[in-house]
């Protein structure tokens, strides 16, 4: 059975969203405090959202240096299946696995709403079953989440495929509008909206759910075989 | 020996600085007018042991591009604090 696990730093709060998550999609899932070196046995590993490390100097910049981070890189060489939400987007960014950082909001306040926003690239282990220019409407909740990389990295961006995901009305001041981005290889996600808190049309939207439904079922071996492409990221 | 260091961050040019757009805009509004060019950032100030300043000077430049620094956006310098409070 596909097993996930849940990275929990001091300071995360979004862990048991993103566990419920994984239950409702019938997956095992395990939380991994931040002091593990070890992600064996898991078929996708989730950093989810928080102030990990209290946020402190910046969102990500101590989580990087985490001792479980070096097995998330390594997991990562190998071609897992690696998401970053919101905080974890920002953990994913500082420590280099995805291009591009996290900066403060153009308005200065922090925003929590439901947010459309459109597929871009399906190359990745999050948007692989969905459609492009699909519609999903989830919701974001930060105050560090405007894109921002210069501009030889936004051409690669463009170029290599890997922007997953574009705001419809871009809230924050993200360059290009992208609310996620892939590496590469396509096996290491960060978005800011929190996906795992749109799996229910009870409690505002589902759209969610086709983003994790494939996270948790992708074909990671096709991944593999451009994982060369991930290190070289 | 001790040295005192300044390390300051400030957002690498063209990167967006919405602090700074910010500042820039509510000052005139306290009557400073002719102000331009507002940057926001960050200083830190440490006591580094080294054999000499320049030896610790290197290494908060070091940690400067490791920690201090997201080198992605942001643009580190390292100097002396001697004489600075």
């Amino acid at each position: 059975m596909t097993r996930i696990g849940v990275i929990i730093f001091p300071g995360s709060n979004c862990e048991y969203d993103a566990s419920l998550a994984m239950t409702q999609l019938g997956v095992d899932v395990d939380f991994v405090w931040h002091s593990q070196t070890d992600l064996t046995g898991f078929d996708g590993v989730i950093l989810p959202g928080g102030f990990a490390h209290g946020d402190y100097l910046r969102p990500g910049a101590l989580a990087r240096f985490s001792p479980v981070m070096d097995a998330v890189a390594r997991f990562a060489r190998e071609g897992g299946p690696v998401l970053g939400i919101c905080n974890g987007f920002q953990v994913l960014t500082e420590a280099g696995l995805l291009p591009g950082a996290l900066q403060k909001n153009r308005g200065l306040t922090f925003i929590s709403e439901p947010t459309g926003v459109v597929v871009d690239s399906t190359n990745s282990v999050l948007t692989w079953l969905a459609s492009p220019g699909q519609e999903l409407t989830i919701p974001i909740n930060h105050f560090s989440g405007a894109y921002t990389c210069d501009d030889l990295t936004y051409e690669e961006l463009q170029a290599n495929d890997q922007v997953v995901l574009r705001y419809k009305d871009n809230p924050n001041g993200s360059r290009g509008d992208i609310a996620g981005v892939a590496n590469k290889a396509g096996n290491v996600v960060g978005l800011m909206p929190h996906p795992e808190r749109a799996m229910s049309t009870l409690l505002g939207s589902a759209d969610g759910k086709i983003l994790l439904e494939g996270f948790v079922s992708a074909p990671r071996r096709e991944l593999r075989a451009s994982a060369a492409n991930a290190a070289a990221l | 020996m001790n040295y005192p260091v300044i390390v300051e961050v400030t957002l690498r040019e063209g990167i967006a600085d919405p602090e700074g757009a910010t500042i820039e805009r509510a000052l005139p509004a306290l009557g400073f007018t002719g102000v331009t060019n507002v940057r926001a950032g960050k200083s830190f100030r440490l006591d580094i042991e080294a054999n000499d300043e320049a030896a610790a000077l290197l290494q908060a430049t070091a940690m400067a591009e490791r920690l201090l620094s997201n080198p992605v956006i942001e643009n580190a310098v390292a100097r002396s604090a001697k004489g600075v409070a």
